[in-house]
């Protein structure tokens, strides 16, 4: 497993702009600009013919420097500026901060703010699943999904305006718990939304889990084993598509989550199919979260014992949370100011990017677009 | 001119509370800190009373624990366990990076590395934090390592402890410029090849940027 | 004249076996005619029913309902800057998309939309088809190579290993539905079109209900190869977006590469109408044997003004439920006469059909062979229809999936039932 590391991102590319034709082995550049990278991803690939031999990511063209802004920016102010990091499930990453500095701060949001919290977070997990899904099935060519899941996840985001006035960088938390309380007929909203999506998931599974091409595309492409995916510090359904049964949800609940009953899926060869599986299963159980939730959201404050200028003491804090795409971890340094010291993301889109060289070898060019997709990277987390 | 430039007027007091003029000189530049509501004084008085003293927040606590006896006996004084608010970590001396982290994975299964991170202390004498946070998946626990080390100088890499180790440190080494021997591939990750200056350091300012390659790359005057 | 016209219709053969050449020659035009509106069609349906199948409306401005999408977008290719890469070879990449063009619609000389209504019956009708529509494999190669870039070279010579890997299969299945017109009661077989679907006639059965599942799975056969023939979803990874290599056709650029796409659309026309030649009955009706009586005939002479009225039905509900906007007014108005065009063809075509009830001489010919015509294209349009529901549905198959495919599961498969059949029609 060690020598492993030496493996890794050691391609001899000097000049990747120039192609060999001649020798066996072509150097080819995907992207930055790519229909099929996700963002601005540029993956140089070495091939033997159609096999790769070999990756290498270059990113950091959505690169906006967040940690440095957070440093002069207050806590309150920084808010905002999380959610744009995994634009696309903004919610989850809203709630690592938040909680992070309620932790340094050393209060806790109250009952009713945490409910709150995880029915919104469980719903972007869906919304982020679903974009996962119509843009991965897009990618292997099948063009319906896309639709479908974009179409149903308009309900989501119309739950998230109604809520908070945004549809996706939502700013929806507070230091301390829930800014806006419900609106009327909030529960309602969300309950039909339990009902409405339930079908609609079947029906992506009918058009994907037993088609002999999908299946054909996705099993045994980019397989990472356990050992391998824990060496990369993989986390979220790609390590739990190798087997590793672990969700920080379930190890290290935070915000209600030790309240609510539901399963941890997790998939057996590490494939990409298993990754499809595994987020599928998890829109289910994200079902049966959100139920739980709102059937039982306890009265009371939403909005805890906060200063109104947040000056944490000085020290250092790690706070992690299970985001749709893996552990996203908030390691907060204050000085005891109003700006924080120093404010360093853990994404996980940065960290599973990285396992990407592993997956695709030996695999052939059309599959590394399929991998791409079954990482479920978003490029304004790796690169901040 | 810079006759003409008057220096910012000193804020206005507070309510309640006349400045005397010998006051207003002695301040001089104003001060944006100062937040805390001064007691009405007198007007003759000079110096504020003192703030309430605030309770004293959370601090670092010993960490005592089976595995912290361990390192402590086999390492010493380089070795120092602390917890903060529920989080364990350990303060050690730079020479025992990466030993201490090679027998961390393999004695005390800590198989996942969460994080490596780096801050910078520039008024310190040594001026970097490097920071591993790591988890163990049999004890579902998380630990931090923390070093210090000195500006311009190296750290082990631990590469060869976690593959998750390679683009971790080159993120760090990007941000902060901070050399980490035996790393296969030390090279920029999130800004341009040949970028100069290392952001997240506290000296680089917030609008800075390397001028000159934004204007070879980007032809460009400056991206601001 | 009207004796010249008098000795077409009278005759019962086909132009080229009466070796009349003006004849023809009109023939040649309406069928290029036809085939050029087909397509134009085509685009227009397939951009609908895509847009339906993934929940939205497709184009709807240009024309009520987008239906003059497709004349917007070829006027647009038209207008566009013709580019040619100042590498590539000017001649060669000038006359690459020609090639494809013309061995997509030399194709049609063989097809037959009735007993005599085709430009010509070669007795090797078949051969001819196979033949010449294996040429549009050199229009693609040429275009890659003309293209002087690697990309569109890899993309080319992927496209051609495809279609030629499943011609292989294509032609068995061929093979073995030829072996079965041999099981006529004179007892020789035929290679020419005509020939095969009257052997069908004869026999009682469409070829792809004979020996039942073997007719079948020969058709089956050819159904997925003929998708892999015109680089179609599923089989469609030498053209797709997604992927690095972008194709034969990236270096081409307006009025070029719409000429490309007419070869493609001709060729899903042509191989449909192989596939409904050989297996589903060419121009027969439904159940010709079996409800044979005149009011039979009668009532399936009706089809096609009924299938037209139908149509105009749908456009006239679609002009009531225009919105009342006055954006919409020029819409409603244009969706209106289209209704009634189509109102007007399929009164046309109610009135030749009962007159021809009545009648034997040419108006019952013309009936004839507007009922041909119609069931003949009707049983194509399905085919069509299914080329796009596949690309909607399914996704793509990886090119070394699509090669293992061809060679190892459809050519074994072909070869087997070819075999059967022939042991079996031996036996039978």
């Amino acid at each position: 497993m060690n020598d492993r590391a030496d493996q890794l991102s050691n391609l001899d590319l000097d000049a990747p702009d120039k192609t060999y034709l001649d020798s066996n082995e072509l150097i080819i550049n995907m992207g930055p600009q790519h229909p099929a990278t996700h963002g601005v991803l540029r993956v140089i690939l070495k091939l033997d013919g159609e096999k790769v031999l070999g990756t290498e990511c270059v990113i950091g063209y959505l690169h906006r420097g967040v940690e440095k802004i957070a440093e002069n920016r207050t806590y309150t102010m920084f808010n905002p500026y999380v959610d744009r990091m995994d634009y696309v499930a903004a919610v989850s990453n809203g709630l690592g901060y938040c909680e992070a500095v309620e932790k340094l701060l050393n209060v806790e949001a109250p009952a009713r703010a945490k409910y709150i919290r995880v029915i919104l977070t469980e719903l972007n997990r869906i919304a982020s699943h679903q974009l996962w899904l119509g843009t991965h099935a897009l990618d292997i060519g099948a063009m319906t999904p896309l639709f479908y899941t974009f179409r149903d996840r308009e309900e989501i985001l119309k739950i998230f305006e109604k809520y908070c006035g945004a549809r996706l960088t939502t700013h929806a938390f507070r230091i301390g718990g829930c800014q806006y309380e419900t609106y009327a007929g909030f529960e309602k909203d969300v309950k039909n939304f339990l009902t409405f999506v339930a079908p609609k998931i079947d029906e992506y599974e009918t058009l994907l889990t037993t088609n002999r091409i999908w299946l054909e595309r996705t099993k045994n492409v980019g397989v990472i084993s356990a050992a391998d995916a824990i060496a990369l510090g993989v986390t979220g359904p790609v390590l739990r598509a190798s087997g590793v049964k672990w969700d920080l949800r379930k190890a290290q609940p935070y915000a209600a989550y030790s309240d609510f009953d539901f399963d941890i899926p997790i998939g057996e060869n590490g494939d990409t199919y298993d990754r499809y599986l595994v987020r599928m299963v998890e829109m289910r159980q994200s079902l049966l979260i959100i139920e739980q939730a709102v059937n039982g959201i306890p009265e009371g404050p939403i909005m805890g014992k906060v200063p109104k200028v947040i000056k944490p003491p000085v020290g250092e804090i790690y706070h992690s949370i299970e985001a749709p795409k893996g552990e996203l971890g908030y390691f907060i340094v204050s000085d005891g100011s109003t700006q924080p010291y120093r404010i360093r993301v853990r994404p996980p889109s940065f960290v599973n990017l990285q396992a990407l060289d592993i997956m695709v070898r030996g695999l052939l060019v059309a599959d590394v677009i399929a991998v791409i997709g079954t990482l479920d990277i978003v490029l304004g987390e790796v690169d901040r | 001119m810079a006759e003409d430039v008057k220096t910012p007027a000193p804020p206005p007091p507070p309510e309640g509370e006349k400045k005397p003029a010998a006051e207003k000189t002695a301040e001089g530049a104003p001060s944006v800190a100062d937040t805390k509501p001064a007691a009405p004084a007198k007007p003759a008085a000079v110096a504020k009373p003192a703030p309430p003293a605030k309770p004293a927040g959370p601090v670092p606590l010993p960490w005592i624990s089976p595995l912290v006896e361990k390192y402590k006996s086999q390492y010493g004084s380089a070795i120092e366990a602390l917890t903060y608010l529920g989080q364990n970590y350990f303060a050690v001396d730079r020479s025992l990076i990466p030993n201490l982290l090679r027998l961390l994975r393999d004695e005390e299964e800590f198989d996942y590395c969460v994080d490596i991170t780096a801050v910078h202390y520039p008024k310190r004498e040594k001026q970097f934090d490097v920071i591993w946070i790591l988890y163990s998946f049999p004890r579902n626990e998380r630990v931090r390592v923390k070093t210090q080390i000195a500006d311009g100088a190296s750290i082990g890499s631990s590469v060869s402890i976690w593959a998750t180790a390679n683009w971790l440190e080159r993120e760090v080494y990007d941000m902060f410029g901070i050399h980490f021997d035996g790393h296969p591939d030390l090279k920029r990750i999130l800004l341009p090849d040949g970028w100069k200056g290392h952001p997240l350091r506290k000296d680089y300012g917030i609008l800075q940027q390397d001028q000159e390659w934004v204007q070879i790359n980007l032809g460009i005057e400056s991206g601001q | 004249m009207p004796n010249f016209i008098m000795s077409y219709l009278g005759s019962t053969l086909t132009p080229g076996g009466a070796g009349n050449q003006f004849w023809a020659l009109i023939y040649v035009l309406i069928i290029f005619a036809g085939v050029s509106v087909a397509v134009i069609a085509m685009n227009w349906i397939e951009r609908k029913a895509l847009a339906h199948f993934q929940i939205r409306l497709g184009p709807m401005r240009v024309g009520p309902h987008g239906l003059l999408q497709p004349f917007a977008d070829a006027l647009k290719l038209m207008l566009k800057e013709d580019i040619i890469p100042s590498e590539a070879d000017q001649f060669v990449f000038w006359v690459a998309p020609l090639i494809g063009l013309l061995a997509a619609f030399t194709v049609y000389t063989v097809i037959p939309f009735g007993p005599s209504q085709a430009v010509s019956d070669m007795n090797i009708g078949i051969l001819f088809m196979l033949g010449v529509s294996s040429l549009g494999v050199l229009g693609i190669v040429v275009a890659g190579w003309a293209s002087n870039s690697h990309y569109p070279l890899i993309g080319a010579l992927r496209s051609s290993a495809q279609m030629v890997s499943y011609e292989v299969a294509m032609g068995l299945a061929v093979v073995s539905a030829i072996v079965m017109t041999s099981l006529n009661t004179s007892g020789t077989g035929t290679l020419s079109m005509i020939g095969i679907v009257q052997a069908q006639q004869q026999q009682g059965v469409w070829f792809i209900f004979k020996f039942f599942p073997l007719g079948f799975i020969a058709f089956g056969i050819f159904a997925i190869a003929m998708v892999a023939e015109t680089n179609r979803a599923p089989f469609d990874m030498a053209e797709a977006e997604s992927e690095l290599t972008a194709g034969y056709h990236t270096e081409y650029s307006g009025l070029r590469w719409s000429l490309f796409m007419l070869a493609e659309y001709a060729a899903m026309i042509a191989v449909s109408s192989i596939a409904v030649t050989l297996w589903l009955g060419g121009w027969m009706r439904p159940f010709p044997n079996l409800l044979h009586a005149p009011a039979w005939d009668f009532i399936f002479s009706l089809f096609p003004g009924l299938t037209f009225a139908g149509l105009a039905a749908i456009a006239l509900i679609g002009t009531v439920r225009m919105p009342s906007q006055s954006f919409f007014k020029i819409q409603r108005i244009g969706l209106a006469i289209f209704a009634g065009l189509l109102g007007l063809i399929a009164l046309l075509l109610l009135v030749v059909a009962v007159a021809g009830r009545s009648d034997s001489g040419i108006v019952a010919r013309f009936n004839d062979g507007i009922g041909y015509v119609y069931w003949f294209v009707l049983k194509v349009s399905v085919f069509m229809y299914l080329f796009i529901w596949y690309r909607a549905t399914w996704p793509r198959y990886r090119f070394d999936q699509l090669m293992k495919i061809g060679w190892k599961v459809m050519l074994p498969i072909s070869l087997g039932v070819l075999v059967v059949t022939a042991i079996v029609g031996v036996i039978f």
